[in-house]
C-alpha cells in the first residue's frame, strides 16, 4: 500500500465525523489534563524511549529528541 | 472537571479561552511556581538487559505565556543483549570487542553480549507565543553514553485556524549523534578475528533530519483527533558496531570453526554486520481520543514504512476509567507488527558471495510485540502519583524457512518477554 492510499485510508474516519463547533466557554473538558494529547509526557517519553530501542520504527507524534546507542 | 480551590478556577477559566490543540495546556500549571514531573522507570527483560532510569521534568509558565520546561534522564543498563550469531551443537567462545576478554556461549543457547552502560540525557523546550495564533516550540536534547552521543534541535510552528477548532503544525528536527565503539568501528563484513583491512575510526557520525506536518482539529466538546505525517533522512553511521553474523556450513547448518591455527577452541568464523549509510523513512500518526461522562478512551494508529524494507503498524488502546476520589484505573494495550528490512538475515553461508548488507539484529526481523499493561493513579494535594504495570512481549520467526541443517532445531528468533514498571510523580513548587 503506498503512503498515498493509507494517507486517504487514515482520513476517511475524519471525514466521517460531524465536526461541532465548540465556543471557547464549552472547552472544559477538552483543557482537562487527561483530554491532552500527551497527557503524560514522562511515561509517554519513557515509553518512546524503550519502543524505539526495541523496535525498528520510530516517530510519529512529534520530531527530534535524543538518540541513544541501544545496543 | 474538578475545581477544588480558585487555582483551579482560574486554570479552568484560562483554559476554556485559550487554545487546547497541538501544545500541552498550561492551564492546569501555576505561572507562580514550578511544575515538577518526576518518573522512575524499571524495564527488566526475562534473561537480558534491565534498565533503571529516573527522569524529571521541571516546567514553568511566564506571565508573558512562555513556557519553560527542563528535562533529564539517568539510564542505568545492565544484562546481556543477543550478538547476533546464531545457537549450534557446540559452546561458542567470542572475543570481547575491545579484544581484552572472551565469553562462551553453551551449545545450544543464543549468544549473548553481556553490557553495561549509562546515559544520561537533558533537554531544554521552550514554547512561545508568536501571536494571538501563532505558536512555537523550540527543543534541545543532548544525551551522552560512553561510546555514543547524541545532539538535537528542533522547532515546531503551530497555528490555529476555524475559531481555534484546528490547528496545523510544521516541523524540523536536527539530530547529530556521534557512534565511539568499543576496539573502534568494525569494517562491515570483515571476520571479525580477521585484522582489519579497511579503514577503521574512533568517531563515526550520524545525522537525521526529521519533518513533520500535523492537523489537529476538535471534533466536537469531548473529541479531539490528530494525525502527523514525518518523514526522516538518516545518513552517515547507521551500523550496530557489536553485532555480528554466524558463518554456517550450507550443508550441516553448523556454524564454521575458525580454521586459523592459531585459533583458540571453540572459535568460529563470525562478520560483522554492515547496513546502508542512508535510510529514509515515512510514518503516518493519527491519533483520537474522546471523554465519555469521565472516562476517556485515547487511541491511535501509525503506519511506519522505511527504504530499508521495514514497514510497520502500531495500535496503540488506552481507556482511563474514574474512580471515586479523582483515582483512575487505565487499562493499555498496544499492538506492533514490522516486516524484516531487506538485508536482515539469521546468518550468512559459508563459500557463498557476501551480500552488500547484512544484519541478524532481531529488531530488524519480522516481529510481533504486544504490550498490555494497567496504570492506577491518585491525585495529591498538589499534583498526582501513578504506577503502571506492563509486560511486553516479542516474537518472530522462530524457525525460519531458510533454516540449514541443525539450525531447525534452535529457536532463531528467541521470544523476548519484559516487565516494565513506571512510577510518576507531580507537584507543584
Amino acid at each position: 500500500m503506498t503512503t498515498k492510499s493509507l494517507f486517504l485510508l487514515l482520513m476517511l474516519p475524519l471525514a466521517g465525523c460531524s465536526i461541532e463547533a465548540v465556543k471557547p466557554w464549552d472547552r472544559d473538558l477538552l483543557a482537562q489534563e487527561k483530554m491532552q494529547l500527551v497527557p503524560d509526557p514522562i511515561e509517554n517519553t519513557l515509553d518512546e524511549h524503550i519502543y524505539f530501542s526495541k523496535e525498528a520504527s520510530f516517530g510519529g507524534q512529534g520530531v527530534g529528541g535524543g538518540g541513544c546507542g541501544c545496543n | 472537571m474538578q475545581l477544588n480551590n480558585k487555582s483551579s478556577v482560574r486554570a479552568a477559566l484560562a483554559a476554556a479561552t485559550c487554545t487546547v490543540l497541538s501544545h500541552p495546556l498550561q492551564a492546569a500549571q501555576s505561572s507562580d511556581g514550578w511544575d515538577v514531573k518526576g518518573g522512575l522507570l524499571y524495564y527488566s527483560e526475562a534473561d537480558r538487559v534491565t534498565v533503571i532510569a529516573p527522569a524529571i521534568s521541571a516546567s514553568k509558565t511566564t506571565e508573558a505565556g512562555d513556557k519553560l520546561t527542563f528535562r533529564a534522564i539517568y539510564d542505568s543498563l545492565t544484562g546481556a543483549s543477543p550478538n547476533g550469531a546464531t545457537p549450534t551443537n557446540t559452546p561458542q567462545t567470542f572475543t570481547s570487542p575491545s579484544g581484552q576478554s572472551t565469553y562462551t556461549t553453551p551449545a545450544g543457547e543464543t549468544p549473548m553480549r553481556d553490557l553495561t552502560d549509562v546515559r544520561i540525557a537533558v533537554g531544554l523546550d521552550w514554547e512561545h507565543e508568536l501571536s494571538r495564533l501563532v505558536r512555537n516550540a523550540m527543543s534541545g536534547n543532548f544525551s551522552a553514553e560512553r561510546d555514543y552521543l547524541s545532539l538535537s534541535v528542533s522547532d515546531t510552528l503551530s497555528k490555529d485556524y476555524n475559531n481555534r477548532m484546528t490547528t496545523l503544525t510544521a516541523g524540523v528536527g536536527l539530530t547529530l549523534d556521534v557512534v565511539k565503539p568499543e576496539g573502534g568501528a568494525p569494517v562491515g563484513l570483515q571476520l571479525i578475528n580477521a585484522p582489519a583491512t579497511g579503514e577503521l575510526e574512533d568517531d563515526n557520525q550520524k545525522t537525521a533530519v526529521d519533518v513533520l506536518f500535523g492537523v489537529t482539529q476538535i471534533l466536537n466538546r469531548s473529541t479531539l483527533t490528530q494525525l502527523n505525517y514525518s518523514h526522516t533522512t538518516s545518513s552517515g553511521y547507521l551500523t550496530e558496531p557489536y553485532k555480528i553474523l554466524s558463518v554456517i556450513d550450507p550443508l550441516t547448518g553448523e556454524t564454521v570453526p575458525d580454521p586459523s591455527p592459531t585459533a583458540p577452541a571453540n572459535t568460529y568464523l563470525y562478520r560483522y554486520e554492515k547496513r546502508p549509510d542512508t535510510r529514509n523513512s515515512d510514518s503516518l500518526y493519527w491519533k483520537l481520543q474522546h471523554q465519555l461522562t469521565e472516562d476517556v478512551i485515547y487511541f491511535s494508529y501509525r503506519y511506519f514504512q522505511d527504504d530499508w524494507g521495514i514497514r510497520s503498524h502500531t495500535m496503540d488502546l488506552k481507556y482511563r476509567y474514574e474512580l471515586a476520589g479523582g483515582r483512575y484505573l487505565q487499562p493499555h494495550y498496544r499492538q506492533y507488527q514490522q516486516t524484516a528490512a531487506d538485508f536482515y538475515r539469521h546468518s550468512l553461508v559459508d563459500n557463498m558471495p557476501l551480500p552488500e548488507f547484512a544484519s541478524a539484529d532481531l529488531r530488524l526481523g519480522e516481529m510481533t510485540s504486544n504490550t498490555v499493561g494497567l496504570k492506577f493513579g491518585m491525585p495529591l494535594q498538589d499534583g498526582e502519583f501513578s504506577i503502571l504495570v506492563e509486560k511486553m512481549t516479542q516474537t518472530g520467526e522462530s524457525h525460519p524457512a531458510d533454516a540449514i541443517g541443525i539450525q531447525r532445531n534452535y529457536d532463531l528468533y528467541p521470544t523476548l518477554d519484559a516487565t516494565i514498571v513506571q512510577i510518576g510523580y507531580r507537584t507543584v513548587f
